[in-house]
């Protein structure tokens, strides 16, 4: 038998047994290194376990924010978790060209780029009724030559009523009714509140708008802030808005809606009148302007650049159209539109993404706007 | 024996083990940031714009790898591998190659049938190869994941089996696919 340095035998000779080789050095040795070999492998297991969170049962990760929309609203199989009720729209985009000294996004250009959208209220209940004071939210996906996809998911509140993404969770958590109340508790939500001062300096803000009387006359906030970057690679702050083209109406809180579908029958009574016109209005930050805190306003003083008109002409139930179908995720951005500093972009993009693939896998309900709905 | 300088007959070609090394280095960072990924609220994008183009590079280099495999003569078993091991060492071979095939092309399948844009890099971007199919989008989805964590512990058990032969058995397993040049025993 051939033996190299060190007693190991010789991967080649023939005559190595496997019984030879565990007898050449002594059983006790043997073992150690054969457990030694064990809690390496276990280790590297639970590394990769670690970071897949399977050990912090805690952590707020993009299941449990979705888990908590489930737990207010309930599981509507096929729905989307949070504005779920809706419909879907087509139209265009209408670029003026102004918006290229900021961006060199294709959608910028002078032009008509395509668009989907789809019109919801907030909140995970696609049965519910509308009321005067329903958040009021577009997603849009416009689509430029180059096949680049810009999405953005917008909503009727001037600013959010949280600052991070763990605040919004926690809110969720404190209005959860209470298991033996089936309210929720009170003392939560004044504790919320009482450690989220930015909550009721937003609310303040948005209780201080008229509501408009419908999705028409609407304006839509980008809510996030996000970055300009032009050709030469330079990059600025930005918010953007969609600003009526429609006049405003303030709506009469007290009056009463028998029909539970009012804003969306409202809805597609004016776009069968006539193409329903919103301003893409570009925001531009200035230093000190907060880009990581929605809850965070901008001085009204700050410029705006009308970047171009969004015209949306066609109505299609949910059961049609291809954009149930669509994440509005709002990290879906061309070149020449990034991300800023804000947690939420990531969490939104997270959240939605699961949203998304929970709701994809589902037998598809009828919306309640449906195709006879839309047609009338 | 021979001089310990020429080629070693028990050893994998040069090009097929710097396609192995350089693929186990970017399938374990591949496996982290997905596992990581899923479960990040703040992260969850900057590791999603790395984990969708290097899929796509794992999915080329898979390719070329399987054809620089089949244009190589392979070095014989180890002597004293039994039949019941040789048969194991090919089975899990063949299940790591499908596997590294499978899970970038499924994970590309899946974003199409969402339509995602599948941006690699700047506005580049790969085109779909599926239609519009939510519930595809699902199927594929989970299947991705389960497969993910197949070849997780497909190479947790690859890692512990060649340490285990190393570092137990002594029988210098590893020299076999060592990035460097092994001395010829």
């Amino acid at each position: 038998m051939k033996i190299a340095q060190g007693g190991t035998l010789l991967v080649n000779d023939v005559s190595t047994s496997r019984d030879k080789q565990m007898a050449n050095s002594s059983a006790g040795a043997f073992f150690v290194r054969a457990g030694g070999v064990g809690v390496i492998a276990l280790a590297v297991v639970g590394i990769f376990l670690w970071l897949g969170g399977w050990f912090s049962p805690h952590k707020l990760t993009p299941a449990r924010f979705t888990d908590v929309f489930e737990q207010t609203f309930g599981v509507h199989s096929g729905f989307r978790r949070n504005h779920a009720k809706g419909v879907c729209v087509t139209g265009f985009f209408e670029s003026n060209g102004k918006g290229t000294r900021l961006s060199k996004a294709q959608i910028f250009k002078p032009g008509r780029f395509p668009v989907i959208g789809r019109f919801s209220i907030g909140g995970g209940d696609p049965y519910g009724a509308d009321s005067p004071d329903a958040v009021r939210a577009i997603g849009l996906q416009f689509s430029q030559p180059d096949g680049e996809k810009w999405r953005t998911a917008m909503v009727s509140l001037p600013v959010f009523p949280f600052k991070d993404p763990q605040g919004f969770y926690d809110n969720m958590v404190a209005s959860l009714p209470d298991p033996n109340t089936h309210k929720p508790d009170p003392e939560k939500m004044k504790a919320f509140l009482a450690n989220h001062p930015e909550t009721l300096r937003a609310f303040g803000i948005i209780k201080s708008q008229p509501l408009p009387t419908g999705f028409d006359n609407s304006t839509f906030y980008s809510l996030n802030a996000f970055r300009l970057v032009d050709a030469n690679g330079t990059s600025i702050p930005v918010r953007w808005t969609l600003v009526p083209v429609q006049p405003f109406v303030a709506a009469d809180p007290t009056a009463p809606h028998t029909d539970k579908n009012y804003l969306f029958d409202g809805l597609i009574a004016s776009i069968h009148q006539h193409p329903l016109q919103w301003r893409l209005m570009l925001i531009i930050g200035q230093p000190g302007d907060s880009t990581n805190d929605p809850s965070s306003p901008w001085p009204n003083t700050r410029e705006q650049v009308d970047a171009g008109t969004l015209t949306v002409d066609t109505l299609e139930s949910e059961a049609t159209s291809p954009t149930r179908d669509i994440n509005f995720d709002p990290m879906v951005l061309p070149a020449g539109i990034a991300p800023s500093d804000d947690p939420f972009l990531s969490a939104r993009s997270a959240v939605y993404s699961q949203s998304f693939t929970r709701r994809a896998g589902e037998k598809k309900e009828p919306s309640a706007i449906t195709l006879s709905e839309v047609q009338k | 024996m021979n001089s310990p300088i020429s080629t070693n007959p028990q050893q994998f070609p040069g090009s097929m083990r710097l396609l192995h090394w350089l693929m186990a280095a970017l399938v374990l960072t591949m496996l982290c940031i997905g596992v990581a990924m899923v479960a990040s609220l703040y992260d969850y994008h900057q590791l999603v714009s790395i984990h969708r183009p290097l899929g796509m590079l794992i999915l080329l280099l898979v390719v070329i790898r399987y054809i620089n495999r089949r244009l190589h003569q392979l070095p014989p078993f180890p002597s004293n591998f039994p039949p019941s091991e040789r048969f194991v060492a090919t089975a899990s071979e063949i299940l790591l190659y499908s596997l590294l095939f499978l899970i970038p092309f499924i994970g590309w399948g899946m974003l199409s049938a969402a339509r995602y844009p599948i941006v690699m890099f700047g506005s580049f971007h790969l085109f779909p190869i599926l239609p519009h199919n939510v519930m595809l989008y699902a199927f594929l989805r989970k299947t991705h994941t389960i497969l993910a964590y197949v070849l997780f512990f497909a190479f947790a058990a690859h890692f512990s089996a060649v340490l285990f032969h190393t570092w137990v058995l002594r029988d210098r397993l590893f020299d076999r696919m060592a990035p460097w040049k092994a001395r010829v025993r």
